[in-house]
């Protein structure tokens, strides 16, 4: 368990320099998820044998001098709504209990091509459609923090299973805040790329015009690198972007768009952040926001100014309007990207019907959850004849003028700063009860979504009952360097300042007492106090 | 019937494009193989997979719609159309509905009535469905996806069109423009050009449209003549009963010659279109569409003025000529090489319709080379072969594109021209049919045809028959 307590970089380096092996870090791996999976429950699907015979033909190819990436051996797990060929993708629904995909999504293709392990797939929200990992029809994820409290969603396997060392580094996808929420709550790092970076070839639609795959890891560093490896240009996506500059269809019409600044997404991890220019939006302060998690927020935002950024707060306005209108759009693109789950080709059938339509009816009613049938329903309302231009029409010219809202403030400032969420993990069981209430914690996320901006989720403290906090930084469109900068300079500052903590805590712990008054430094800090607490915390 | 009644019909043609692969995939479009060879996971709705528009069939629909006249859309989106089915393996269809690529167009046509145009509201591109198999099974029917994501663009007219003729003449320019353009091969009975007829009946000088009826599954210009005879009947006899037309989805039976309702408008689908979010906008610039209009190939109404012009042969050859494609294309190429329009004109239009009509084939399977046909010219010219031996070798040459002087030579074909063994044949016929000799001495004109033909006969049809003719009438007078 050793190896899973360093990042991805750190670990493919041992394995670079022949300290350690790529089977080493794969038993290690699977050996964390052998001993927390019955509580964590992070994994829908871990495939043991298939990860073994990887990492020993990975290692073969380090040895070979064939694979010399940053991170060639290193394992890690997938959100079960990216296909693998071969290996089971159920989405965490039952109407794809069944469904083992005939070809590999291009972001896993690109993982593989760097000689990533990849250990199996990890639980989610069912159809990525929810916030706390509960909908899943595979039985909810719990917070490794606290297995009283949900991880956050829809990515809170893959935020899990990385927070609690079953995996070095994991792939989500955000579609409304699906990685960023989950890193926030399970005090790790994820990034949701600009939409186009990373290729969504492969990634079992939920709103297709939102969402993207992106990497949840240890650290910032981490982020970048692994999404320096998962970004591509894909022209089987057409919704990708060249950054390096080229158009689909050359100069003959276009089909497409283009975008610089390149791939080189490791190359903006310096710690200047002099003259950076800060926004923090005081539309997201306020009204619902904790207080804990206001104050981590600002207190970010300090080390930050220490640093020489130039932070302030400005008003980004139609903040409102993002949750009403991502539920309308997110919604409308489900309701029409799910009716393929029907029975005929693939995926789960009832087993008593009559005729077509029967089967299709009884399929649907018995594979889908109530909250992916709320949301089809609401999807199919909103684009039915007569409401169109009422509901969805309306909800694309939002969607517009929150992108024009963003493109201002990017005027102004360099990157955004503000809050993941609104609160720390919720207690399990909390959140359904109420949907409209867990569909407004989304607020500080969605609207990075229907903007198409990139955003990465950075732990900031815990609040005063151990759980993590999280913050954002956004950047504009293709702009990940200046926020990965921002992030990087952040973390390196959280280290800096925790140094000096780390001493005061040492003098206050008491063996007795490992977690009570502990406070975290860094995600990655965060995770080694997490590894030690665990233990007592899965026995009470 | 004491009334008048008018038919106003609109049509909805749908064309499956000549292109080597499907719109979204990269799938063959070829007809046939194994039921679901030609897929992968994109044209069969597996999760996770994403469309990727086909360029061609983009430069295909533009093609279309400037020969017809239409608005390009410089700025065009695909939308989704939701429905199930297990046909439509993603259960939507990736078509255009607020910005279909081509708008406001119309061709002229041209009936016993005249000439008029008939407006084209819009042109789209689409996707087709795949196929469903229920017949040998019992319990179940099985889906092929061979056909799934084979590129269609939907035209669709105006109500312009007032009887069967009309719809004929559009149906019958709309095919030969898109042949000429080489979009689709347009075969009704083969399902790649579709027909849907929208019709309805007003009293005549109304201003008001009736209520129209959509009929489907009609696969030939004769049943789309049946069937909108048919369903004017229906109409105006419900009129006539003052009854109502329901508007509704009419599917045609062409053996029992009658229509039957398949769903009404109460009961029509909801499609819930959407712009598709997978696919971005398609942009049309001006240098893409100048290199499109530059490649347009010269159609029907431009190749019959040119032919007129620069071959001099009359309308009627040149429209037969024209009437397809491939029969244009053969007439010009036979006359590049022995220049001699008129008779290249002659053999397509007499003897190569004629073939054609005995064994049912259509001017585009025709399959012999124009420099078989040049050559035979060329040896009839000459006299080499008289005309009665070319005919015998033309039938060669259009069923197995034999080559003429090859065939001419191999099995001694050529026209005698020794006067000296035509004598002694002549005298020989004279010798045997004393009677002929004698009516033709008697002034029975009609007796040297007689002896004409025993002398060819006597010969194997190789004399060449002025020299016979000329040969005879000297042996009679002696």
């Amino acid at each position: 368990m050793e190896l899973m307590s360093l990042t991805a970089l750190e670990l493919g380096k041992k394995i670079k320099g022949g300290e350690v092996t790529a089977i080493d870090a794969v038993r290690d791996a699977l050996s964390a998820i052998e001993a927390k999976e019955e509580t964590l429950h992070s994994y829908i699907t871990v495939d043991r044998e298939g990860a073994l015979k990887k990492a020993e033909k990975t290692q073969r190819g380090i040895e070979a001098g064939e694979l010399t990436g940053p991170l060639a051996g290193v394992p890690a797990a997938v959100k079960d709504n990216i296909c693998t060929e071969g290996l089971r993708t159920t989405c965490a629904s039952k109407i794809l209990c069944n469904f083992v995909p005939t070809y590999t999504a291009e972001a896993v293709l690109n993982l593989e091509k760097a000689g990533v392990v990849v250990l199996g797939k990890t639980n989610m929200d069912e159809f990525a459609m929810g916030s706390t990992t509960e909908t899943s029809a595979f039985g909810l994820t719990r917070n490794p923090w606290n297995p009283e409290h949900v991880p956050g969603g829809s990515s809170g396997g893959s935020c899990g299973a990385v927070a609690a060392g079953e995996c070095s580094f994991a792939l989500g996808s955000d579609t409304g805040g699906s990685i960023r929420q989950p890193s926030a709550f399970c005090g790790v790092t994820g990034l949701k790329p600009t939409y186009g970076t990373v290729s969504r070839y492969g990634l079992i639609a939920y709103g297709s015009s939102l969402d993207q795959i992106g990497p949840v890891a240890r650290d910032v560093a981490d982020c970048a690198a692994i999404l320096e490896t998962i970004a591509s240009y894909d022209r089987k996506d057409s919704t990708s972007v060249n950054r390096a500059g080229v158009s689909l269809w050359g100069e003959e019409g276009s089909s497409g768009g283009t975008g610089a600044d390149g791939y080189d997404f490791t190359s903006a991890l310096t710690e200047d952040v002099k003259g950076l220019r800060v926004g923090i939006p005081r539309d997201y302060l306020g009204e619902g926001l904790d207080k804990e998690v206001e104050r981590a927020v600002f207190k970010a935002a300090k080390l930050l100014e220490n640093r020489g950024a130039l932070v302030e707060t400005f008003d980004l306005s139609l903040v409102s309007y993002a949750i009403p209108a991502y539920y309308v759009i997110a919604s409308a693109e489900a309701s029409s990207n799910l009716a393929r789950f029907d029975g005929v080709k693939y995926g789960y059938r009832a087993e008593e019907y009559e005729g077509l339509h029967n089967m299709y009816k009884k399929s649907r009613s018995q594979g889908f959850g109530p909250e992916v049938k709320r949301r089809i329903m609401l999807g199919s309302f909103v684009l039915s004849s007569g409401y169109y231009d009422a509901y969805y029409l309306k909800a694309l010219k939002t969607k517009a003028l929150i992108k024009k809202a963003f493109d201002r403030a990017f005027a102004a400032y360099d990157v955004i700063l503000a809050p993941a969420a609104p609160t720390t993990a919720p207690r399990i069981g909390e959140s359904l009860t109420d949907p409209l209430k867990m569909y407004l914690g989304d607020i500080y996320t969605i609207s990075v979504n229907l903007a198409g901006l990139p955003g990465i989720s950075v732990p900031c403290g815990l609040d005063s009952r151990g759980l993590p906090i999280g913050l954002q930084i956004l950047g504009d469109c293709f702009q990940e360097k200046k926020m990965l900068r921002a992030a990087y300079a952040l973390e390196k500052a959280q280290a800096a300042e925790g140094e000096t903590a780390d001493a005061q805590l040492e003098n206050s712990i008491s063996p007795d007492k490992p977690r009570k008054d502990f406070r975290m430094q860094s995600s990655r800090k965060c995770f080694q106090y997490m590894g030690l607490g665990r233990r007592d915390a899965v026995l009470e | 019937m004491s009334k008048q009644y008018e038919t106003v019909i609109g049509l909805e043609v749908h064309v499956e494009l000549a292109t080597k692969t499907k719109i979204f995939c990269g799938c063959s479009t070829a007809f046939g193989g194994e039921p679901n060879a030609h897929t992968c996971p994109v044209c069969t709705g597996m999760p996770g997979s994403l469309p990727v528009l086909n360029k061609k069939v983009v430069e295909y629909a533009v093609a279309v719609g400037l020969a017809t006249n239409c608005e390009i859309t410089r700025f065009c989106k695909f939308d989704r159309k939701n429905y199930f089915y297990p046909d439509n393996p993603q259960n939507y269809q990736i078509s255009q509905l607020y910005l279909p690529i081509c708008r406001n167009g119309g061709i002229e046509i041209e009936t016993v009535a005249g000439k008029k145009t008939v407006g084209i509201h819009e042109i789209h591109m689409e996707e087709d469905a795949g196929k469903l198999v229920h017949d040998e099974w019992d319990d179940c029917s099985l889906v092929d996806y061979n056909r799934s994501g084979v590129p269609l663009i939907e035209i669709v007219s105006e109500p312009d069109m007032r009887s069967a003729e009309e719809v004929i003449a559009y149906l019958d320019k709309l095919r030969l423009i898109i042949q000429y353009l080489g979009a689709s091969d347009c075969k009704l009975q083969e399902g790649s050009m579709r027909a849907d007829v929208n019709l309805s009946v007003r009293e005549a000088g109304a201003e008001k449209f009736g209520t129209r009826t959509e009929m489907k599954n009609l696969n030939s210009f004769k049943a789309i003549a049946r069937a909108i005879e048919g369903e004017r009947a229906r109409q105006i006899e419900l009129l006539e009963e003052g009854k109502a037309v329901v508007q509704e989805t009419r599917r045609w039976d062409d053996n029992k010659e009658y229509s039957y309702a398949m769903r009404s408008k109460e009961d029509a689908q909801d499609y819930r279109y959407f712009p598709e979010p997978d696919l971005p906008p398609v942009v049309i610039g001006e240098e893409w569409l100048a290199k499109i209009k530059s490649r347009q190939p010269e159609l029907r109404t431009e190749k019959l003025a040119r032919y007129k012009k620069e071959f001099d042969i009359p309308e009627y050859d040149a429209r037969i000529l024209t009437e397809s494609k491939h029969m244009a294309d053969l007439f010009e190429a036979a006359t590049a090489v022995c220049g001699k329009p008129k008779k290249v004109s002659n053999w397509l239009m007499v003897e190569t319709m004629r073939l054609l009509k005995e064994a049912e084939m259509e001017p585009e399977d025709i399959s012999f080379s124009p420099e078989n046909l040049a050559k035979l010219i060329s040896l009839t010219d000459a006299g080499t072969i008289n005309s009665t031996v070319a005919k015998e070798v033309f039938e060669h040459i259009f069923r197995e594109d034999t080559d003429p002087e090859k065939y001419v030579e191999e099995k001694g074909l050529k026209t005698v021209h020794d006067e000296g063994a035509l004598r002694t044949v002549i005298q020989k016929v004279m010798e045997e049919n004393p009677q002929s000799v004698e009516d033709y001495r008697n002034g029975k004109e009609k007796a040297l045809g007689f002896l004409v033909g025993q002398t060819m006969k006597a010969m194997k049809g190789k004399a060449n028959p002025g020299l016979v003719n000329q040969i005879l009438r000297e042996a009679l007078k002696a």
